[in-house]
């Protein structure tokens, strides 16, 4: 069977690399620019902000966010935070909904590249800093990685609450009753608790928290993550954190527990049952299949079944549309 | 002797220069209920938001016996504290259900949500309890699930109340209960919160410009001018023996029916 040639990587297409660590050298670095393009005084007050960030898990730290060469809705957040975190030691992986190679993912992994001349990676296992939106990379982080969120909007509140000032109130009061009218909500309407991305969740026993627009399914990995989990939100000027081994639980109600989502169907590329799979049309017909989200995740199974490892149980397979 | 559960001494509420309410005292007991009455701008709902904490006092004393039987200071109590005591043993009634009520969920959710405030984490338990108070307020059960805004104005203001009586309150304020309903809507709300303030032994402090309504639902009766409290009393001797010249006044310009 014939991959798309929209969900092969930029790497297998050049025929090179297969998303292995590229050295710096493959991009010009922008000369001109401080490293990593904030100036040190503007990353110097970020870190500040992370640090309240890290020492209250969850609580959302104003910062002064910065004008970037990139929209609101880009990820201004998640970039100023790897901007100052970064070093020239650094590996960076930018995913995107889990691909390496979409637009958001491609331009961002590549203004570091000029800004820093850090060396980039698609690989999970060799990146130590992993700017992501949308997703949790399906392999498991380490104590030596940070993950980076882009967080459109990090006050879980603000559609039941609009007023910040009372917002703010009801985290500092933990009063969060609120938020499980939301919940009621959903099973009134779709008989059982229908929100399936930015799920809210308790960090560390007290404050509310937005895992910003990741899927469920991929809430129980924000639990005694042994990476740092930041997140940052540029529109909103906010940032907030999760440290490692920090506990993180999904709201629910005791007769309707939380639940991550499940498939019928494997990855038509891999075979894994385990990922996160996305649902793609391929054809004008309206055949459809499933495939990995996370790239790097389908790309290192689909080696490994290459080499003669486990071979994944069902075949792939497209689905016709009926 | 019945202790009360709330004191008030000589509480006073400036707007600047202006007078909101001055120097009123009166304490307030179990299961009383106590009815405001005076006409608009007299500073009746000044009073009722002050006493819920919802201004600032500028002078006197409020004091509240809480369930643990202390006494509370409620002008230097801090805002957890007074949230806390908002959302578990006090109520308010809004004159306008719209002010009351969140428009944007179900019936069942907004009656639903003090207890979920409160700690509810079990949804087949919450939604029991909403459908229970829904009929205690003689609504139809099987509208649980429609939005406020479906229901007509009376059973609105039902609703409102059915939201703030849930965690069974203590002490529930209410500004102009049955202002803008119909007389017959007006007259099962009446009834309807007769049967409840005597069923849960509720107190109430309740802002009418209506004295049929005061007579009606109140134990006893403050008459209001000017920010003043004119006259007090037990509610049938202020309305058949007013003393005030304003009070008398009051009670001549009831139509008869």
């Amino acid at each position: 069977m014939t991959i798309p040639a929209s969900l092969r990587s930029e790497a297998e297409i050049d025929g090179t690399v297969d998303g292995a660590a590229h050295a710096a050298t493959d991009v010009d670095i922008d000369i001109g620019y401080n490293f990593a393009y904030l100036d040190e005084q503007t990353k110097r007050m970020i870190r500040r902000s992370l640090l309240k960030a890290v020492a209250i898990p969850g609580y959302q730290v104003p910062f002064g966010s910065r004008e970037m060469p990139l929209p609101y809705g880009w990820g201004t957040g998640g970039i100023q935070v790897t901007a100052a975190i970064i070093g020239r030691d650094d590996t960076l992986k930018v995913i995107d909904q889990g691909s390496d190679e979409t637009t958001n993912a491609v331009n961002i992994r590549r203004f570091f590249a000029r800004t820093a001349g850090v060396k980039t990676t698609q690989r999970t296992a060799e990146a130590s800093i992993i700017q992501t939106r949308h997703r949790i990379p399906e392999q498991p982080l380490t104590a030596q990685q940070i993950m980076v969120y882009q967080v459109p909007m990090p006050e879980p509140l603000y559609k039941l609450e609009p007023r910040v000032s009372e917002c703010r109130k009801l985290h500092a009061l933990a009063d969060y009753g609120l938020i499980s009218v939301k919940l009621y909500e959903d099973i009134v309407q779709h008989g059982s608790i229908a929100t399936t991305y930015d799920y809210p969740v308790i960090v560390n026993h007290r404050y509310l928290a937005s895992p910003s627009p990741i899927p469920k399914f991929d809430n129980p990995k924000l639990n005694m993550n042994p990476a740092l989990q930041l997140f940052g939100a540029g529109r909103e000027r906010r940032l907030y954190a999760i440290p490692p081994y920090t506990s993180v639980r999904s709201l629910d109600f005791d007769d309707h527990p939380f639940e991550v989502e499940r498939w019928q169907h494997a990855c038509a590329l891999c075979g894994s049952r385990a990922s996160f799979l996305d649902e793609v049309i391929v054809d004008d017909a309206g055949s459809r299949m499933y495939v990995c989200s996370d790239s790097d995740f389908c790309r290192e199974q689909r080696s490994h079944a290459d080499a003669g490892g486990p071979v994944p149980a069902e075949p792939a397979s497209v689905i016709a549309s009926v | 002797m019945l202790n009360p559960l709330l004191e008030v001494r000589h509480l006073t509420k400036r707007y600047g220069e202006r007078i909101g309410c001055r120097d009123v005292s009166f304490d307030l007991y179990p299961g009383e209920v106590l009815c405001v009455v005076g006409e608009s701008g007299s500073g009746k709902s000044t009073l009722l938001n002050t006493l819920a904490l919802r201004h600032a006092a500028d002078a006197g004393t409020l004091r509240y016996r809480s369930v643990q039987d202390d006494w509370l200071d409620l002008l230097a109590l801090s805002e957890p504290r007074r949230r806390l005591l908002m959302r578990s043993e006090w109520g308010f009634v809004e004159q306008n259900p719209r002010d009351g009520l969140r428009a944007g969920v179900s019936a069942g959710a907004n009656i639903g949500e003090p207890l979920m405030a409160v700690g509810a984490r079990h949804y087949g338990r919450i939604r029991d309890t909403a459908a229970q108070w829904m009929e205690r307020v003689e609504l139809d059960t099987a509208r649980i699930d429609e939005l406020p805004s479906a229901f007509s104005g009376g059973m609105q203001q039902r609703l409102q109340i059915a939201r703030n009586l849930v965690t069974g309150p203590r002490l529930v304020f209410m500004d102009e209960p049955t202002a803008g309903l119909d007389v017959s809507v007006q007259a099962r709300l009446l009834d309807l919160l007769r049967t409840l303030t005597s069923q849960l032994n509720l107190s109430a402090l309740i802002v009418t410009h209506d004295i049929g309504v005061a007579r009606l639902l109140a134990h006893r009766l403050m008459v209001m001018q000017h920010g003043s409290v004119v006259e007090a009393g037990l509610t049938d001797q202020v309305l058949d023996d007013p003393q005030h010249p304003y009070t008398q006044l009051l009670v001549s310009s009831v139509l008869p029916v």
